[in-house]
């Protein structure tokens, strides 16, 4: 078994109203960030695991994201990294 | 009845829930949310408050707590559920509700009494008030505004399930949705705090009646 760290990246799903993502986008206009066009706000979760290959890591935390980490019903996530732990 | 309130680590608005049981004249109990029954209940109670402190997601983690089985079995089996607040959250995270509560339009904590209109008396928790009806009673949420993809939505208003509808919408909730319920009925989730209105002291007794609805017999399917 190999240790490995997986990151997971959740965003609400495009189309989708961000009210988060908005006051960002408005705060960096006042701060004269010119040029932002738009500003999503989602949360990275690191997981490190236990597994025998990269691919069945990948599979896990597809799992982990279906059943908890991420809500079908407003987020999309991507699975983005897998390393070997150091 | 018997009534079981389900307290998650977090929940703060469990007191006021069992309090307000009592006073409708029902048998009322605290289930600890490790249990893995529920006492004998014949009803269910899931109440506000910030189960494992929103982390995640409001009732993205409750839902896996082990009383939670015993909550899904009793749906299943027709027992009426009702959660309020984080316990619709839950309901939601748990697929005994579709759609979810994400954070307000807003963005700010939204603590204030609002109007809601009854749209469904089909319910074992509405059954005492008459459709069209306008009830006041306070909403305290950062995490409120009802989401759920058209389909959903289409869905729950060609069945009769929108069981509440804001009247002054507070957070943005797709076509004013305060609460839903289940395809047959005995599962209903809102955000505004019915235990929170039952006393004239608290400013409305309005919430009152969904928990003396409850003498009727329940519906089962």
């Amino acid at each position: 078994m190999t240790h490995w760290i997986g990151r997971v990246r959740v965003m609400p799903r495009a189309g989708l109203l961000d009210p988060q993502g908005h006051a960002v986008e408005h705060a960096l206009g006042a701060l004269g960030f010119d040029g932002v066009q738009r500003v999503r706000v989602g949360r990275t979760v690191e997981i490190a695991l236990e597994a025998g290959s990269e691919p069945e890591v990948r599979d896990r935390l597809r799992q982990m994201c279906e059943k908890l980490v991420a809500n079908p019903v407003t987020e999309d996530f991507t699975i983005d990294a897998v390393e070997a732990a150091p | 009845m018997r009534i079981a309130v389900v307290r998650f680590p977090g929940s703060n608005c469990d007191a006021d829930a069992l309090h307000a049981a009592e006073l409708a004249g029902h048998q009322a109990s605290f289930v600890w949310h490790r249990s893995a029954d529920l006492a004998g209940a014949d009803v269910v109670i899931l109440p506000g408050g910030f189960s494992y402190g929103d982390y995640l997601r409001p009732g993205a983690i409750a839902r896996f707590s082990p009383v939670m089985q015993a909550v899904t079995a009793h749906a299943r089996a027709g027992g009426p559920v009702i959660g309020i607040c984080n316990g619709f959250q839950i309901l939601c995270e748990a697929h005994l509700l579709p759609g979810q509560l994400v954070r307000n339009e807003g963005l700010a904590f939204v603590c204030r009494p609002v109007t809601v209109r009854v749209e469904s008396d089909a319910t074992p928790f509405t059954s005492g008030y008459r459709v069209g009806q306008e009830l006041r009673m306070p909403v305290a949420h950062g995490d409120g505004r009802y989401v759920a993809d058209d389909a959903t939505l289409d869905r729950l208003e060609a069945d009769g399930r929108v069981v509440f509808r804001y009247v002054g919408n507070p957070n943005g909730a797709l076509r004013d949705i305060a609460g839903i319920r289940n395809e047959e009925g005995n599962v209903v989730g809102m955000m505004p705090h019915p235990e929170r209105a039952v006393e004239s002291l608290l400013g409305s007794t309005d919430g009152l009646a969904m928990f003396r609805g409850l003498a009727i017999p329940a519906v089962v399917s």
